[in-house]
């Protein structure tokens, strides 16, 4: 295990945009998590004589219609873009493993019963399926983040049914099935630590994808809703006044572009410093 | 080939049930759905009575269900806001999003393609490389934000209108120009709308061409003498291409789910701006036959690509 580790950082390593997307991750999490210290002005402050003021040394980033510092609500913005992704991918990791697990392990009718589901869930359009249940469901976070997670775990549940299809018939499953061990820690103690490393892949991709698609539901008013600010909203009232006020829709823009590409960059580098036959080169 | 089909056509009908069900289940039977809106003394009686009539909410459970599966294929299915059958709507407004994402898919596939192989055949050169950051940029970057820049761009630049299908005052138009207005507001859309579809299958194609330029039967029919080209664009592109077939299934719901946002950005009047409509005024109808639909569509498409895979692959066809 120590040496894989090893082996595994040893690759990861020579990829240059991956660890330049992990550096940028941490930063993020850094400023999400000081965003009260770093901060220059209170976010939800308004102060209608500064209102739409360009960049400048006063406020970095310059200031919205109401007159709010965008730096600062860009700061305290990213705890909600992250937390937001790290949840619904939590959620959706979970019930991915789950059913790629249950389906892979027992095989037969239950397996062809979850992946006639999933086959179903996967035709849906997703976009439109999480925004028409948001909108049912009225548009907060708690709700965006459990919407994302149930319709994005399908993927997940596919591969990880795979590698436990051909991990069940390896001998130390069979030894653990002839000394009796229980199923469920079968399914979770020997199979599963070896399905992981697949699994952190998708994960890091997904956070990447539900950042996007909380900015998209954003975007049609259905994302987290103001004044809390989150990138998405603060870019989506600021295209009122695009013409007017440029920083208003370039700047949170580019902090998802950012972010997202960050995840991108981290998990493609993940599954290639994992991949033995990607090994050794760049 | 017959029980391949056979098989394939079992399991696409399971899904057809499973979509209908889901459907169904997810937007009448969530909180805030049309049911838990007749508790709501807000909404008007006469809103709840049309619901209740329309969703035969006074009827077991499971008939609710078979009814609305009847009244979805007989067209008796009517939208809240304004009364009109459900179809009809949708039928009025298709055409425009299958141009946009016909448009989308072609110029997906004419440039991804190409620049997949360009950048396989020259790995980690600086362009291949310059390549993968592109596409990562473009997976990246939330749509509707490149959609605003380009307006922003293009409208600062040219000072011509890009919202909607066409411009507003065409009346002393001659046919070319009113020709050269469609196009113009047809390309910028469905740019945006294809620039995630670019990214994703330039990449694919790129990985797809790799692996099958270090098979066995690449490495003897460059040992046998023939040119590179030859190699290349005869015996490994044929092989590498075979996956892109299932991709084209996939497409469907992304750009579907593209198609929503976009249209609203561009003022498009198509079935996802009529589906963000609908999402807005609760019209569940509308909703509900869009989400179906789509879902079916997806579910077509992907088994046409299966059965072509097939007909491409027979080693599938045995698995």
């Amino acid at each position: 295990m120590e040496s894989q580790k090893k082996t595994f950082w040893h690759y990861f390593k020579k990829r240059r945009m991956a660890v330049g997307g992990l550096t940028l991750i941490l930063i993020t999490f850094l400023i999400a998590g000081l965003a009260f210290f770093l901060a220059p002005y209170d976010p939800g402050k308004t102060e209608v004589s500064m209102k739409l003021k360009a960049p400048s040394f006063q406020h970095l980033l310059g200031t919205d219609q109401l007159g709010r510092d965008i730096f600062s609500r860009m700061l305290y913005g990213s705890r909600i873009s992250l937390s937001v992704g790290f949840v619904a991918v939590g959620i959706s990791i979970f019930i991915g493993v789950l059913v790629g697990a249950l389906a892979g392990y027992y095989g037969r009718w239950i397996d062809s019963l979850l992946m006639r589901f999933v086959d179903t869930m996967l035709c849906f359009p997703s976009f439109f399926l999480i925004l028409a249940v948001v909108a049912l469901l009225g548009p907060s976070i708690f709700n965006i983040m459990v919407v994302i997670g149930v319709t994005s775990w399908m993927g997940t549940s596919r591969f990880v049914r795979a590698e436990f299809l051909s991990l069940r018939e390896r001998d130390f499953t069979q030894a653990a099935r002839a000394l009796g061990v229980k199923d469920s820690r079968i399914i979770f103690r020997h199979i599963l630590p070896n399905a992981l490393a697949p699994v952190f892949v998708t994960a890091t991709l997904k956070v990447a994808s539900a950042i996007l698609i909380e900015a998209g539901l954003s975007f049609l008013g259905f994302g987290v809703q103001p004044p809390a600010p989150s990138w998405g909203n603060i870019l989506t009232e600021g295209r009122t006044y695009i013409f007017d006020a440029w920083w208003l829709t370039v700047f949170p823009g580019l902090a998802i572009l950012i972010t997202v590409l960050s995840f991108n960059l981290l998990g493609e580098g993940v599954r290639d410093a994992l991949d033995p036959r990607l090994r050794g080169r760049r | 080939m017959v029980s391949f089909l056979l098989k394939k056509l079992f399991q696409l009908f399971i899904t057809l049930i499973g979509i209908s069900i889901i459907s169904w289940v997810v937007i009448t039977q969530a909180p805030g759905s049309p049911i838990a809106l007749t508790m709501d003394p807000k909404v008007s009686p006469i809103i709840i009575e049309q619901m209740m009539k329309n969703y035969d909410l006074d009827k077991p459970i499971y008939q609710q269900y078979t009814l609305w599966l009847k009244k979805l294929f007989t067209g008796k299915l009517y939208s809240f806001k304004d009364g009109r059958p459900v179809l009809e709507k949708i039928e009025e407004r298709i055409w425009n999003t299958l141009l946009l994402n016909l448009v989308a898919t072609i110029i997906i596939f004419s440039l991804a393609i190409p620049l997949g192989i360009f950048s396989a055949k020259r790995q980690y050169s600086f362009l291949d490389n310059l390549g993968t950051f592109g596409a990562y940029l473009g997976i990246s970057a939330p749509g509707f934000w490149l959609a605003y820049l380009l307006i922003l761009g293009t409208v600062e630049l040219f000072g011509y209108p890009v919202l909607g299908m066409r411009s507003f005052v065409t009346e002393d138009f001659t046919t070319t120009e009113i020709v050269m207005d469609r196009i113009w507001h047809l390309m910028l859309p469905s740019i945006i709308l294809a620039i995630g579809g670019i990214a994703g299958l330039s990449r694919y194609t790129r990985s797809s061409m790799l692996e099958v330029v270090r098979q066995d039967y690449v490495r003897t029919a460059k040992a046998k003498g023939l040119s590179e080209e030859t190699v290349y664009y005869k015996h490994a592109l044929r092989n590498a291409l075979l996956p892109i077939i299932t991709i084209f299934g996939f497409l469907i719901p992304d750009l579907i789910g593209g198609s929503i946002i976009m249209e609203t950005v561009f003022a498009w009047p198509g079935i996802g701006r009529l589906s963000y409509q609908a999402v807005l005024a609760r019209d569940y109808p509308v909703v509900m036959t869009i989400l179906t639909i789509s879902a079916v569509l997806t579910l077509i498409g992907n088994f046409i690509a299966d059965i072509l895979y097939g007909i491409a692959d027979p080693r599938i066809r045995y698995q």
